[in-house]
């Protein structure tokens, strides 16, 4: 069995540790009895049950997880198809421009679309508030599931869907019954991205909101400008956690039905 | 496989229980009949359904991603108003009879004439450098051991690697604030070591930008490189010890060179944001940080002035639209590649 080199054990502890150090830090602190972030005042969980009673968060959290819900929806869908024309389609016109604007939102900065987004809505007299962040989520999430999609169609041989069409199946039948269930766990896998991409952003929420649609990262962001609060580690420690759960839950689903599937090849080889 | 698409999905793509729930739902009497009505609608509709199907998100982008760049660009040419919305519109009625258009190019002189602005770009893309570099010099290292670790640790690491790009950006900047600061576990630590004697400034200083950047956009620097490393060709390298190259000679002629593809990529997917950042030279650079991302929040939100902000934004594009096309065409080339 291979092992670690020294200089590559090093260099991953290293850099696990810048990765991970200062999210445990802020972890281990929610639990501090002591309104001092730095100073250690004992085990406590007060600063969560202080968070259930603080309405605004949880007004806040509410909204997120709506706006947050939808958008992953409907990226979803617009996203798959989105994968399904940059990498089937082939080229067509304004084939270019469709690839480019489905890059670009990918490295653009928020700033930029948030600005951009807000005068569009102004210009058109669109009221601000949950509708309109939603719109602006959608469109920067459907460019990452379209790439999720798209690389999951490019390792996947379009062989059985050229069968299907051949055999008289149409189109759509074909990408519901063939395409679609292959692609299905790319989908999910980009609709908890797009999921948690939009509970995670500030910068475009902040512009494209209205009155009494605060989202829980701009409520977060106006606390943390007057400083570490114990309150903000725990609302903090909630999303880390369930974050890491989902994502634990999904890779642990897929190493097992990567499992299973590998066991049934082989009882299909020893039945041959 | 893209960069991006192992970036997110961890380059996993087997069929997981979801699809299996989804084929037996496909066996399910309504949601056959479901189907097949959609069908219908889609067939009659021919080849034309393919055009509409491609319309859907075509038309989304155009609409909320193009449409907006132009807005943006038309009002970088209005003036600042005390009205609600706060610019001189450019296309005005003369007695309902002419159409005038007044474009004013105020916003673009002040932000050449104005030094403060200048400088805010120069100073964002040093910053983007000197921290795409630094997060390379971290992030090679990572996803070369990553490679080379024994192979039942690298799902493992891969996931470790991927669990912090799905958490909250804002939370993991906010986690810094705590251990740099004056007070901060940085200087308490230091202290009681021995090492110094006055606690370090580091919060609100561009030391603290370079690590907030660094530490943010290090998954997306370690996942393309490790993407691209994967599928090095181990035999070069055996093929040089036998030649009697030295393993830092291979690793310098062999290595590098044939990741340059990931090494490009990871470059692209941090300094383009890097450029624009906004929440870490908010939240952890200090008065005297001067960063385009932040110029713009202020002039936005803070003086109102939309024009000027709208400028900002057009002349932050045209910096970055060389990167960007230069990225796209990257990603194309390589999704052509592993078709």
């Amino acid at each position: 069995m291979k092992q670690f080199s020294r200089f590559n054990l090093i260099s991953l502890l290293l850099g696990f540790s810048f990765l991970y150090l200062p999210i445990i830090i802020l972890i281990i602190f929610s639990f501090n009895e002591s309104k001092l972030v730095t100073v250690w005042g004992g085990w406590s969980t007060k600063w969560y049950a202080e968070l259930l009673q603080n309405q605004g968060i949880k007004d806040a959290a509410w909204v997120t997880l709506k706006v947050a819900f939808i958008s992953a929806s409907v990226a979803a869908v617009l996203g798959t198809i989105a994968g399904m024309t940059l990498s089937r389609f082939g080229r067509f016109r304004g084939r270019t421009l469709f690839s480019g604007m489905i890059y670009a939102p990918m490295v653009m900065p928020d700033v930029i679309i948030g600005l951009s987004l807000l005068l569009m809505f102004v210009a058109l007299a669109v009221d601000r508030g949950i509708a309109t962040i939603t719109i602006a989520h959608i469109t920067f999430s459907l460019c990452y599931v379209a790439v999720v999609v798209q690389s999951r169609l490019s390792s996947f041989d379009d062989s059985i869907e050229e069968a299907a069409l051949d055999l008289g199946c149409t189109p759509a039948k074909t990408f519901l019954f063939i395409t679609l269930p292959v692609i299905f766990p790319a989908v999910i896998s980009g609709w908890l991205l797009a999921f948690t991409l939009s509970l995670d952003d500030l910068v475009i929420a902040s512009f494209t909101s209205g009155p009494g649609s605060t989202t829980l990262p701009m409520k977060i962001y106006s606390q943390v400008r007057l400083g570490v609060t114990p309150e903000i580690n725990a609302v903090s420690t909630i999303l880390v956690g369930l974050v890491a759960c989902g994502v634990l839950l999904a890779s642990y689903i897929n190493r097992r039905q990567a499992k299973q599937r590998q066991a049934d090849e082989q009882m299909a080889a020893q039945a041959d | 496989m893209s960069n991006k698409g192992v970036l997110i999905t961890g380059g996993q793509s087997e069929m997981g229980p979801l699809a299996a729930a989804q084929m037996r739902l496909a066996s399910f009497a309504p949601y056959r009949w479901f189907v097949a009505a959609i069908i219908w609608i889609a067939d009659k509709l021919g080849l034309r359904g393919r055009s509409l199907v491609i319309a859907m998100p075509y038309l989304w982008l155009l609409v909320f991603f193009l449409l907006p760049f132009a807005i943006v660009f038309k009002l970088s040419f209005s003036e600042i108003a005390i009205a609600i919305p706060p610019y001189t519109p450019i296309v005005s009625w003369v007695d309902g009879i002419y159409l005038r258009l007044q474009l004013s190019f105020e916003s673009y002189q002040l932000l050449f004439e104005d030094s403060l602005y200048i400088k805010a770009y120069l100073n964002s893309i040093k910053i983007a450098t000197v921290s795409t570099l630094l997060t390379l010099l971290i992030g090679y290292p990572m996803a070369y051991g990553m490679v080379r670790a024994p192979k039942q640790w690298r799902t493992t690491l891969l996931m470790l690697v991927i669990l912090p790009f799905w958490t909250s950006f804002l939370i993991r900047v906010y986690a810094w604030i705590g251990i740099l600061k004056t007070k901060g576990l940085l200087n308490l630590l230091l202290m009681n070591l021995g090492i110094i004697s006055e606690p370090l400034t580091i919060l609100n200083t561009n030391v603290a930008v370079y690590i907030g950047i660094v530490y943010s956009y290090l998954p997306f620097m370690i996942l393309p490189l490790y993407a691209n490393l994967e599928k090095l060709d181990g035999s070069l390298l055996e093929a040089a010890a036998d030649l009697g190259c030295g393993p830092f000679k291979a690793f310098w002629t062999i290595t590098i060179p044939l990741s340059t593809a990931g090494i490009v990529a990871g470059c692209f997917l941090v300094f383009i944001p890097a450029v624009g950042e906004f929440v870490i030279p908010d939240l952890l650079g200090g008065s005297d940080t001067l960063m385009i991302g932040k110029t713009l929040w202020v002039e936005f939100f803070n003086n109102r002035d939309w024009p000027l902000a709208s400028a900002v934004a057009v002349l932050l594009l045209l910096i970055l639209i060389v990167p960007i096309v230069l990225f796209q065409k990257f990603q194309e080339r390589a999704n052509a590649q592993s078709a």
